[in-house]
């Protein structure tokens, strides 16, 4: 599944003195199987692009294109592209409501107007697939569940729709380091699965490690697009953006002034170390 | 993104009438009600009219600015002139709608309670307008705290209208956010009939209730972190000291009463 | 490091226990720690582990249910004292928006001092003070809502120095910010503890931040499990991982070459190390 935005404006408040312009000329494509990064500071405009993803916002001027359909045409169902472009946003535990569990996670469905044998074998797919037991914790109330869980619940809701792409907002945020860790290999694991995924996140580790694609927002525009590879070799952009660097690339930059030949475009922790062992064995071979 | 918008209606400025302290301020605007109240005929409002001017001018408040604050109430205002038109009773009698009558005393009536309302909003517009809702809730604590041997909460009052204050902008953030999510989970917020509407709401009350509960724990720890234990033995960081310049509205507030009640006594 | 461990702590607590209400296990098992003035002490956990629970009986919100907290020689059960205590160790805690209370900065950052009943010509120019010193003088008469998380969060922590406190406790102050904020409130609290000698317990799931402090402490079910200054802690990399904690990446990218054979040193932090171990190793061989 392809969601295409063209030349994206989006203003909050027009026509009112506060009026303040969020997203200008905005163009890139997340292609079908993507797992695409949408990288920049607070304020850059990069919850407010996802956000016109699945409908919830539309463009002053510009076009979003879901599967070649234009989403903001006379007759496309909106609901329709909602469930198609899941949405998980920030803090998402912070959305639980219902009594139990597997009710949460029903409130999607239902809304598509699935009957309620479909709905409920749709929550206890969603749920296992982010890790839980519907069995174990389907009836309990989401309340009681820890924040990590509860927040693999939330995705879980949106999950239940079965949507062709999932788009996520900081997902890891606020998590220690081994949720943080489960949390994006959870991401991963719903990528391999065949679900495209859209990340918008802050942590260039996170995205070095995980992206097939890359999109920068600066000041509501588009900075640089591309493979991470692509985008890490002009590490003194980010810098200039003010964004970090991976450590990967800060290090593998700070070797090649010392003489050293990593190969651009290295983005890794992994690549590094498996450069780094390679040489070092190659150069004890030549001695 | 309500982030810009200011709380109340607030204007910002440094003119005279900003700078009235705000206990003042509070006082002449009671002191004004009340008047507004004692007035009994045409030339009481000629007066008000002038006050209400003078002052708008003096604050730098354009008129038409201050005519905006009417705009919610237009409604009510029409209504209560209506319902004065037709259920006044008396002799002379204007027109005719099917067998209701409206009479010379209905149409009097209808225009002086409507003028009531107007220079009522009019002068309370150019406290708020004037007075930043911080320096104004400072003044209600210090104008109410003389009922503390009363027991009264005048402490506990203010600091509440503080926090609501403070946390408005950040619930309604909050519930936009939460409205968005259910949004994107299919939630439907805008069809369907009363019932099902309210139904609706559910989904974005709860959060926003467990939410709101989880930042008022975060705040009292916050607060207690910071020694915080009720008004007792509690300093000010802003003075508020009365000047000539407050002298000077006090007895331009009493020339307007004055003038009134003599109106009320003469004609 | 050496004369400063001369001098009594400043915060020591003693075989402290603490279980919530209602609660099966304890939140905070048996825990003794010290804290030496001028001292910046990083502590590490998974959620849950007990670090908040912790930091939440170094200045009397909690009072422990078994052992004892003592603040600069006053014990945090001792009612009479309880003021001082919270005087003495000021707290800034994880969401920005939760812990402002006024409408505009220069009264929030006053509130505390008019709490203690300090006398209204001392309050401002503590309040500028303060504001002076995490950087703000400039936003002193804005609304906290139209600030950014890192702001609001040096807001609170110009509230808690108008105080003038001896030590700083941070609960995870900079979790819910973006890179850029986080750098603000981190570099500003360590100049803080440079400059002015504040003691600090900084609270993270940042093993960056962690890698700068003087001595790290990583809890686990409620007890201290690891203590160490960063390099010896963060050289122990399995011990970390198995209690749901990383290292610095440098320190993992070492860790691994150390597994591989490489002869690298231990007590590796940063990039610019690594960089410099690599580069020696070459010339060395």
């Amino acid at each position: 599944m392809s969601i295409a935005l063209e030349r994206l404006t989006y203003t909050y408040m027009p026509d009112s003195p506060f009026a303040a312009t969020a997203v200008r000329d905005v163009s890139f494509t997340v292609q079908d199987g993507d797992f695409f990064a949408l990288i920049g500071h607070t304020g850059s405009g990069k919850t407010t692009v996802a956000m016109h993803m699945n409908a919830l916002l539309r463009p002053v001027s510009g076009r979003v294109l879901v599967d070649g359909q234009d989403i903001f045409e006379k007759g496309v169902d909106r609901r329709d592209v909602r469930r198609r472009v899941g949405m998980v946003f920030q803090y998402p535990e912070y959305q639980l409501f219902e009594e139990s569990v597997k009710k949460d996670v029903m409130f999607g469905p239902k809304n598509l107007g699935l009957s309620q044998e479909e709905c409920e074998q749709r929550a206890e797919e969603a749920l296992y697939r982010v890790g839980l037991d519907a069995a174990q914790i389907g009836e309990r109330s989401p309340f009681e569940l820890s924040g990590g869980q509860m927040r693999r619940v939330a995705i879980a809701g949106v999950l239940a729709m079965r949507p062709g792409t999932l788009v996520l907002d900081e997902p890891a945020a606020g998590l220690d380091p081994a949720g943080r860790r489960d949390m994006l290999n959870l991401v991963r694991a719903l990528h391999e699965e065949g679900t495209t995924i859209v990340m918008v996140s802050h942590s260039m580790e996170d995205v070095a490690n995980y992206a097939t694609h890359i999109a920068v927002l600066d000041h509501g525009t588009l900075a640089m697009e591309g493979t991470p590879r692509e985008v890490f070799a002009q590490g003194k952009r980010l810098t200039e953006i003010g964004l970090d660097v991976p450590v990967a690339v800060q290090m593998a930059d700070a070797l090649r002034e010392r003489g050293y030949t990593p190969p651009q475009g290295l983005c890794r922790m992994d690549e590094l170390q498996a450069w780094l062992l390679a040489h070092l064995e190659r150069r004890n071979g030549a001695e | 993104m309500m982030k810009n918008i200011t709380l109340g209606q607030f204007m910002p400025g440094d003119s005279v009438i900003h700078r009235l302290d705000p206990r003042c301020k509070l006082g002449l605007t009671l002191a004004y009600i009340v008047a507004i109240f004692l007035v009994q005929g045409v030339l009481g409002y000629v007066f008000s009219a002038a006050l209400v001017i003078l002052v708008a001018s003096l604050a730098h408040i354009p008129l038409k600015y201050l005519a905006r604050g009417l705009k919610p109430l237009r409604w009510i205002i029409a209504f209560t002139a209506v319902l004065n038109l037709f259920m006044t009773g008396g002799e002379e009698v204007l027109f005719t709608i099917w067998k209701i009558r409206a009479t010379m005393d209905g149409l009097r009536n209808a225009l002086f309670f409507s003028f009531r309302l107007i220079f009522l909003v009019l002068g309370t517009s150019v406290l708020t307008l004037t007075t930043s809702p911080i320096v104004l809730t400072d003044a209600l604590e210090r104008a109410l705290s003389p009922l503390k041997v009363f027991k009264f909460p005048a402490h506990e009052l203010a600091m509440m209208m503080t926090i609501a204050l403070r946390f408005i902008p950040t619930l309604t953030e909050e519930a936009q956010k939460i409205l968005n999510a259910q949004s994107a989970r299919g939630a439907d917020f805008e069809s369907g009939n009363l019932f099902a509407r309210a139904r609706a709401m559910v989904p974005l009350l709860v959060p926003l209730f467990v939410s709101a509960f989880r930042r008022a724990g975060d705040l009292a720890m916050a607060m207690e972190a910071r020694c915080y234990h009720g008004g007792e033995g509690r300093t000010r960081m802003r003075v508020l000291r009365y000047t000539y310049k407050d002298l000077v509205a006090v007895g331009v507030m009493a020339l307007y009463i004055a003038l009134v009640v003599l109106e009320g006594v003469l004609l | 490091m050496e004369e400063k461990k001369q001098r009594a702590p400043l915060i020591s607590v003693e075989h402290c226990s603490f279980a919530y209400e209602g609660a099966e296990a304890p939140a905070v098992r048996d825990v003794s720690l010290s804290l030496q003035q001028g001292e910046f002490l990083a502590v590490l956990g998974r959620n849950g582990s007990g670090k908040s629970t912790l930091a939440k009986l170094l200045n009397a919100l909690y009072l422990p249910t078994e052992g004892r907290v003592l603040v600069n020689g006053m014990d945090t059960a001792d009612e009479a004292r309880l003021w001082d205590i919270r005087q003495c160790v000021g707290m800034v805690f994880q969401n920005p928006d939760n812990q402002i209370v006024a409408t505009m900065v220069e009264e929030d950052v006053a509130f505390g001092l008019e709490n203690m009943g300090v006398p209204t010509e001392e309050i401002r120019p503590r309040v500028q003070e303060a504001l002076h010193a995490v950087g703000l003088e400039a936003f002193a008469q804005s609304a906290p809502h139209m600030l950014s998380g890192g702001q609001k969060q040096r807001v609170a922590v110009a509230g808690v120095l108008a105080m003038k406190p001896r030590v700083l406790v941070l609960d995870e102050s900079t979790a819910m910010l973006d890179p850029m904020g986080r750098r603000d409130v981190f570099s500003t609290v360590r100049r803080l503890n440079r400059e002015e000698g504040i003691s600090v317990v900084w609270i993270t799931h940042f093993m960056e931040e962690a890698a700068q402090a003087d001595r790290v402490l990583a809890m686990q079910d409620g007890a201290i499990k690891m203590e160490g200054a960063p390099r010896v802690l963060f050289s122990q990399v399995e011990r970390l991982r198995e209690i749901g904690l990383d290292v610095p990446a440098a320190a993992a990218l070492a860790h691994a070459l150390r597994q591989a054979g490489v002869d690298i040193p231990e007590g590796i932090l940063t990039p610019e190390e690594m960089v410099e171990a690599v580069c020696r190793l070459h010339w060395n061989a």
